[in-house]
């Protein structure tokens, strides 16, 4: 293993902001592993360390086949996870919106520039991601509908769903998608937590990266099969909204199966607990997505459900 | 008249809600919106609100049509000192056109567009953000220019703006107004979280202005109605830190600048030197520049408007 400064910046009174990568192994540029991108991707840097440590020992013990590179790069904002923002700690700019970058732009847009120049080029690209809504996940791989992914290969990870999406114009600034116009292969991993560690779930993440690597012959280790991924697109999916606001006492979470029928979760008056609403699944199906905060908005999605 | 769109639950003993005010006299079908308050911080436009409804209110008689006023799309975040929409950390400009069946924001984000639809012009009056002061500018995307420059040329500005399209864009309120062939003009003037009052009256007597032209306003309007320069017409340079630390200011904002002219220093407090002095790459006019001190490597400093010397020949 080589760690790297891959960039390097001065900050006006701060300690200097780096960006460090673990390289593994030599030869085809395999594999781009990226962790936390947002300050609160706790979950995601958690999840890349595990690998990283995971790596190391296959090192040592000689599994990382021959021929093959692997750059995990665990964090990309720790100016931000440092002191508890989200978005970059001076002008609160989102660097998962500013790939392939620029590097002669604005400061995310720098950065974004100079990760992307490390990450680009190799064959498989692996982002720890998070959802732009609070809420819990059953773990997943995400890939963007552009004409170019491999769903095959996204099973591969052995986690229970592989979900293919049409890009959204945003989605044109992220990794995911820019790494796929430039003939990478580029999965999201979602492990269902951000800003708390889940280690039940960053386990079944690392395993998955660690699984998809054994799978494509970049490493060496007995696993464990993993599940055989269902594929889903958006509209293979029920949303339920929230139809009152208030506190909200959910019944069932993510990766639950549920009934018709089944009540999911209430929504409770904040000031006397009378039950507002009362939230039933309209169909049998598994919880793909759960809201987890205590409150709730009117019309907000609740849940997102799989139908058997 | 004040007319509510949007009224949502809030966990606790509060709607989220969107109001317009509608200002209609005579039997004119024309109808202008003004929108501001997107982005939280941004409230140059909440003058400009204030001070179009007034006169309005003043001369009514002279209106025909209507005048229609948004003056925060996101209510949650001007009351609060937010850019984003509070407790998503989402960018509202970033979701249109939204979506029916969407999350709370996205399903906004969709009956604002409703709302707005068909109107014969939409003006979105933005102010910069905390860190830059902008000249009063219409920014236009190239492919809706033919249609947009003539209206934005009555708006009592300094420049017109014309960028490329780029398909991150495509999520903005103006660009999806503009696609369903509601025209819609962005007005970037002043700077994040002040009033400039003298910006905020031009652009009133701008859209005074470009009412009479529109047949909506038989009233007074001011004779002095600046005629805004066109980017097209010459090249925008843009002045990012080579260094990070702290920036001392030594020219103004809407100067014109030589080649050359030092516009400000990136100094060391800590050591007592210059880190950078950043120079003007051309002769040509400080349109946006920084104000807020503290810079890191890259941080976008000036943009600088520079005239073809011979473009009056082309
Ligand atoms: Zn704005």
């Amino acid at each position: 293993m080589k760690r790297e400064i891959l960039f390097q910046m001065k900050s006006p009174y701060r300690d200097d902001f780096k960006i460090q990568g673990f390289r593994f192994g030599e030869g085809e540029k395999s594999v781009a592993i990226v962790g936390a991108m947002r300050g609160d991707e706790i979950q995601q840097q958690f999840t890349c360390s595990q690998v990283v440590k995971n790596l190391i020992e296959l090192e040592k013990e000689g599994r990382i086949l021959p021929g093959h590179e692997i750059l995990v790069i665990p964090s990309a904002n720790h100016f931000s996870m440092n002191i508890n923002k989200r978005f970059w700690a001076m002008d609160n700019t989102d660097i998962n919106r500013m790939f392939p970058g620029y590097d002669k732009g604005e400061t995310t847009q720098r950065i974004a520039a100079a990760l992307f120049d490390e990450v680009r080029g190799f064959k498989y690209g692996i982002q720890l991601a998070s959802f732009y809504m609070p809420g819990e996940f059953i773990p997943h791989v995400r890939m963007m509908d552009t004409g170019f992914q491999n769903v095959k290969l996204a099973k591969k990870f052995g986690l229970p769903y592989v979900l293919v999406r049409k890009p959204k114009p945003y989605d044109t600034a992220v990794l995911n998608y820019n790494w796929q116009i430039f003939d990478t292969q580029a999965f999201s991993i979602y492990s269902g937590d951000t800003d708390t560690i889940n280690k039940e779930s960053a386990k079944i993440a690392w395993l998955s990266i660690l699984r998809f690597l054994n799978s494509m012959k970049i490493i060496k280790k007995d696993m464990h099969e993993g599940f055989n991924s269902s594929v889903l697109h958006d509209n293979d999916m029920e949303t339920i909204k929230s139809n009152q606001a208030g506190i909200l006492y959910s019944q069932r979470g993510a990766k639950d199966e549920v009934k018709e029928g089944d009540l999911l979760a209430k929504i409770l008056d904040p000031f006397t607990g009378a039950v507002r609403s009362e939230i039933y699944s309209p169909i049998d199906g598994t919880i793909f997505f759960a809201h987890d905060k205590p409150l709730i908005h009117q019309n907000t999605v609740m849940y997102k459900i799989v139908k058997f | 008249m004040i007319k509510t769109i949007i009224s949502e639950g809030l966990p606790v003993d509060e709607q989220l809600l969107i109001r317009k005010k509608i200002i209609q006299n005579g039997t004119g079908p024309k109808r202008i919106c003004i929108v501001t308050g997107t982005h939280g911080d941004e409230l140059e436009g909440q003058y400009v609100c204030f001070e179009l409804i007034r006169r309005l209110n003043e001369n009514i008689q002279f209106l025909d049509g209507t005048v229609e006023v948004y003056p925060a799309l996101n209510p949650l975040g001007v009351d609060s000192v937010t850019r984003g929409i509070p407790t998503f950390d989402l960018d509202m400009n970033r979701i249109f056109p939204g979506d029916p069946n969407g999350h709370l924001i996205e399903h906004t984000a969709y009956e604002i567009i409703q709302d707005l639809k068909g109107a014969d012009m939409v003006i979105d009056i933005h102010a910069s953000n905390i860190f830059l002061r902008e000249m009063p500018q219409a920014r236009i995307n190239v492919q809706m220019s033919k249609k947009l420059i003539p209206f934005a040329n009555l708006l009592n500005i300094d420049f017109i703006w014309i960028h490329d399209a780029a398909t991150v864009l495509e999520s903005t309120l103006a660009h999806s107004l503009n696609v369903i062939k509601t025209p819609t003009i962005v007005v970037e003037m002043g700077i994040g979280m002040r009033i400039t009052r003298d910006y905020g009256n031009r652009l009133v007597d701008g859209i005074f202005n470009m009412m009479k032209k529109m047949k909506m306003w038989s009233g007074p309007i001011s004779k002095e109605i600046s005629k805004p320069m066109l980017s097209t017409t010459g090249e925008v340079f843009f002045m990012n830190a080579d260094a990070s630390g702290i920036i001392i200011p030594s020219v103004s904002h809407s100067v014109n600048v030589k080649k050359g002219d030092l516009l400000c220093q990136i100094v060391d407090p800590f050591e007592g030197v210059v880190l950078q002095n950043v120079l003007s790459p051309v002769d040509g006019v400080v349109f946006t520049l920084r104000t807020y001190p503290v810079v890191y490597e890259g941080s976008l400093i000036a943009r600088i408007f520079s005239k073809t010397p011979c473009s009056d020949n082309l």
